[in-house]
C-alpha cells in the first residue's frame, strides 16, 4: 500500500472522469505528435532530395512549381524548354554539372524520368540487381516501384502519357527493365529512370525520318536538336560565385527561368508554417484545457477526500506522503494520456500516409524522433502543474480542524 | 503510562481552555465525559498528537509526544494510537483488506496478512475482507473502523462518540466490542462521549466542566 498504489486505486475508482482527463491529454499530444512527425519528415524529404542541386532551369511559370515538379516530382512541369538552349547553358563556365530531365509519362502513376548519366552521379545511384539503363527503351526502377508495382529485371511495361492517368498508353514502344536501384532514401526510390531519347521516342510521330535522305550527320544532329525539347535542367554550380551571377544570367539572357530549391522550399515552408503554427496553438490549447480538467478533477476530489486524507494522517501518514500521493495521481493521468497520445499520433500519421496518393511525399508513423521526448516532458509538466495546488493544500491541511468538523 | 500535565490550549487570544492533569495507568479503561463545546474534541486531539497544545506536556509510554519531529509524531501516532471516529470514514476506493493494509503501511510496518485475518475474525467480519466500504452496512463499517484502530496493537485506543448515534441495544454491543478488543490487544481504552448510558461500564471517569 504505497503512495503509487493508493493513487492508482483512486484513479480507478473514478473511471469516467479519469478517462475524460486521459482522453483530453491524449488528443492534445496526438495532434502535437502528428505535427512534429509530419513537419520533420517533410523537412527531411525536402533536404534529402535537393541537397546537391543548386538551381533548376525550366520553362517560365511558377518557380515553386518548377522545383516541385523537377526535384520532388509532385506538381506538373511548367512546360518544355528547347534542347538547344539547355545545351548552351550546360556549357556555361559557371556550371559544374547539368542534368537534363524529360518528364511527361508515367506507368501506373509512377513517373518516368528521361535523363542521362549525370543524374546517376548527382544522386550517387547504385543498383541492387541488374544494371543501370544504357540504350533506348531501357529502364531502371526505384526500390519502392519494384515492390509496389511487382516488377523485376527483364519485365516489360508500357508508359502512358501524362503524370497520373493511365488512359493514353504508348502501345507501340515497351520499356525493358534492366535494373533495380538500391535503397536511396530519397525521391529516386519512387521513379522509373530511362534516357531522354526514350521519352522522345514515345512522342516521335512528328520526327519521322524521310526515306532516302542524304546522311549528313552534322546537319542531322542540328536538325534533331532544333525540334527537341526537354522539361528542365538540374544545375550544380562550379563555385559559390555562380550563385550571384548564374540565375540572373538565365533570367535575363534566355527565355527560361531559374529557381533555387533552397529559396523555394523556404518559401513553401513559410506558407505551410502558418497552418502548422495554428494547429500547434490549437493543440497547446487542448493540452491547457486538459491540464485544467485534471486540476479541477483533483481539486474536487480533494474536497470530498479531505476527511479521508486527515484519517490517513492519524494512521501515520506524513504530510509529504499525502503531497506525493496527489502529485502522483496527476502524473499518472497525464503520463497515460501522453503515451496514448503519442501512440495515437503515430497511428494517425501512418493512416494518413497509407491513404496518400503521392508516393513521393508519403508520410509514415513508424519513425520515432528524439524530439518526442519533449512531448513526454510536456506531459509530465502538465501533470505537476495540475496537481501542485491540490497537493499543497493536502500538505498544509489542518487535520484537527477537518476532524473536528464532523 | 499515559499522562497529561498542565495542558492548555488557546485557539485565539480570547479563548483559552485549560485541562486538569490526568494519569492513565496501563489497561485501565477511562471515560472522558463532557458536553459538546466543553473541549472534549480538543483534548482528544491533543491526546492523540493531532493538535499541539499551547502549554503542557503529553506522555505516552514514556514518550513526550510533542517533543517529536512532525514526521516522528506521525509515525508514533500510526504505531501507538488507534482512533475510532464517530463515523467509520474508510477509504472508499480500497477494499476492507486494503484499508487495513494501508493502516499497517502508513505506520511503516510490514504487511501482516495473518494479523489482518486475526483481527477481522475477532470482529466476525472476516468474510467481508474483499468487499468495498460501499457494500457494507453501517454496523459492519463500524467494526471495520475498530479493526483498523487495533490492527497495529496500539498502546492507546481512543473512541470518539462511538455510541451517540446508536440505540440502546447497539450502544451496549459496541461498548462490549471496545472493551473486548482493548483487552485482546492490550490497549488502554479511552472513550470520549456525552452519552450518559455508557457511564456504568467505567470505574474511571475524567469529567470536563
Amino acid at each position: 500500500m504505497n503512495a503509487l498504489k493508493i493513487s492508482l486505486k483512486n484513479i480507478r475508482f473514478k473511471p469516467l472522469s479519469s478517462a475524460l482527463n486521459i482522453l483530453l491529454i491524449a488528443f492534445g499530444t496526438g495532434i502535437l505528435t502528428i505535427l512534429l512527425l509530419a513537419s520533420s519528415q517533410i523537412e527531411d524529404k525536402l533536404n534529402n532530395n535537393s541537397k546537391d542541386i543548386d538551381l533548376v532551369v525550366g520553362a517560365k511559370g511558377s518557380p515553386l512549381q518548377l522545383i516541385l515538379s523537377s526535384i520532388y516530382y509532385i506538381d506538373f512541369p511548367t512546360g518544355n524548354i528547347p534542347l538547344k538552349e539547355a545545351k548552351q547553358l550546360s556549357k556555361n563556365p559557371y556550371v559544374k554539372r547539368a542534368v537534363p530531365l524529360a518528364l511527361g509519362d508515367n506507368y501506373n502513376g509512377v513517373r518516368i524520368v528521361g535523363t542521362d548519366s549525370n543524374y546517376i552521379s548527382l544522386y550517387g545511384l547504385t543498383t541492387q540487381s541488374g544494371k543501370l539503363w544504357s540504350a533506348d527503351l531501357e529502364a531502371t526502377i526505384g526500390e519502392n516501384v519494384a515492390k509496389e508495382q511487382n516488377l523485376k529485371v527483364g519485365d516489360k511495361f508500357n508508359g502512358a502519357h501524362g503524370l497520373t492517368e493511365n488512359t493514353d498508353v504508348h502501345k507501340e514502344n515497351a520499356y525493358t527493365i534492366t535494373g533495380i536501384l538500391a535503397h536511396q532514401g530519397n525521391v529516386t526510390d519512387d521513379l522509373i529512370l530511362t534516357n531522354v531519347a526514350s521519352v522522345w521516342k514515345m512522342h516521335e510521330e512528328t520526327h519521322e525520318h524521310v526515306e532516302g535522305d542524304v546522311h549528313d550527320y552534322e546537319k542531322e544532329e542540328a536538325d534533331a536538336m532544333e525540334g527537341r525539347e526537354i522539361t528542365s535542367l538540374l544545375i550544380q554550380y562550379r563555385s559559390p560565385m555562380s550563385v550571384a551571377m548564374f540565375p540572373r544570367m538565365v533570367n535575363q539572357m534566355t527565355s527560361l527561368q531559374s529557381a533555387s530549391p533552397a529559396m523555394e522550399s523556404t518559401r513553401l515552408f513559410s506558407l505551410i508554417g502558418v497552418g502548422v503554427d495554428t494547429l500547434q496553438y490549437f493543440a497547446a490549447l487542448i493540452m491547457f484545457i486538459a491540464a485544467i480538467s485534471v486540476f479541477v478533477n483533483l481539486y474536487n476530489s480533494l474536497k470530498e477526500r479531505s476527511y479521508d486524507l486527515a484519517i490517513m494522517r492519524t494512521l501515520g501518514a506524513s504530510k509529504i506522503k499525502l503531497f506525493m500521493m496527489i502529485i502522483l495521481e496527476g502524473l499518472i493521468l497525464t503520463i497515460i494520456g501522453t503515451i496514448v497520445g503519442l501512440a495515437l499520433g503515430h497511428l494517425a500519421l501512418h493512416l494518413i500516409g497509407h491513404y496518400q496518393e503521392s508516393s513521393q511525399a508519403r508520410l509514415t508513423g513508424m519513425i520515432f524522433i528524439p524530439n518526442e521526448i519533449y512531448i513526454l516532458l510536456a506531459g509530465l509538466g502538465i501533470g505537476i502543474f495540475a496537481a501542485i495546488i491540490p497537493a499543497l493544500q493536502a500538505y498544509k491541511s489542518n487535520i484537527s480542524k477537518i476532524l473536528a468538523k464532523n | 503510562m499515559i499522562s497529561i500535565k498542565s495542558v492548555a490550549h488557546s485557539y485565539n487570544a480570547n479563548s483559552k481552555i485549560s485541562f486538569k492533569d490526568w494519569q492513565i495507568n496501563k489497561g485501565e479503561p477511562w471515560l472522558l465525559l463532557g458536553e459538546s463545546g466543553s473541549g472534549k474534541t480538543t483534548l482528544l486531539h491533543i491526546l492523540t498528537g493531532i493538535l499541539k497544545p499551547s502549554n503542557g506536556e503529553v506522555n505516552i509510554d514514556n514518550t513526550s509526544i510533542y517533543q517529536l519531529s512532525a514526521k516522528q509524531l506521525d509515525q508514533f501516532r500510526g504505531r501507538n494510537i488507534g482512533i475510532i471516529f464517530q463515523r467509520p470514514h474508510l477509504i472508499k476506493s480500497l477494499t476492507i483488506e486494503e484499508n487495513l493494509k494501508l493502516a499497517q503501511s502508513l505506520a511503516s510496518l510490514p504487511t501482516d496478512n495473518y494479523r489482518i485475518d486475526e483481527v477481522l475474525s475477532s470482529l466476525a467480519i472476516a468474510d467481508k475482507k474483499k468487499a468495498y466500504p460501499s457494500e457494507l452496512s453501517q454496523g459492519q463499517l463500524q467494526r471495520v473502523s475498530i479493526a483498523r484502530a487495533v490492527i497495529n496493537k496500539p498502546a492507546l485506543l481512543i473512541a470518539d462518540e462511538p455510541t451517540s448515534s446508536l440505540d440502546d441495544k447497539n450502544a451496549e454491543a459496541v461498548l462490549q466490542l471496545l472493551m473486548e478488543q482493548s483487552g485482546l490487544n492490550q490497549a488502554t481504552l479511552v472513550v470520549a462521549t456525552h452519552d450518559k448510558r455508557v457511564k456504568d461500564a467505567f470505574t474511571h471517569t475524567y469529567s470536563l466542566a
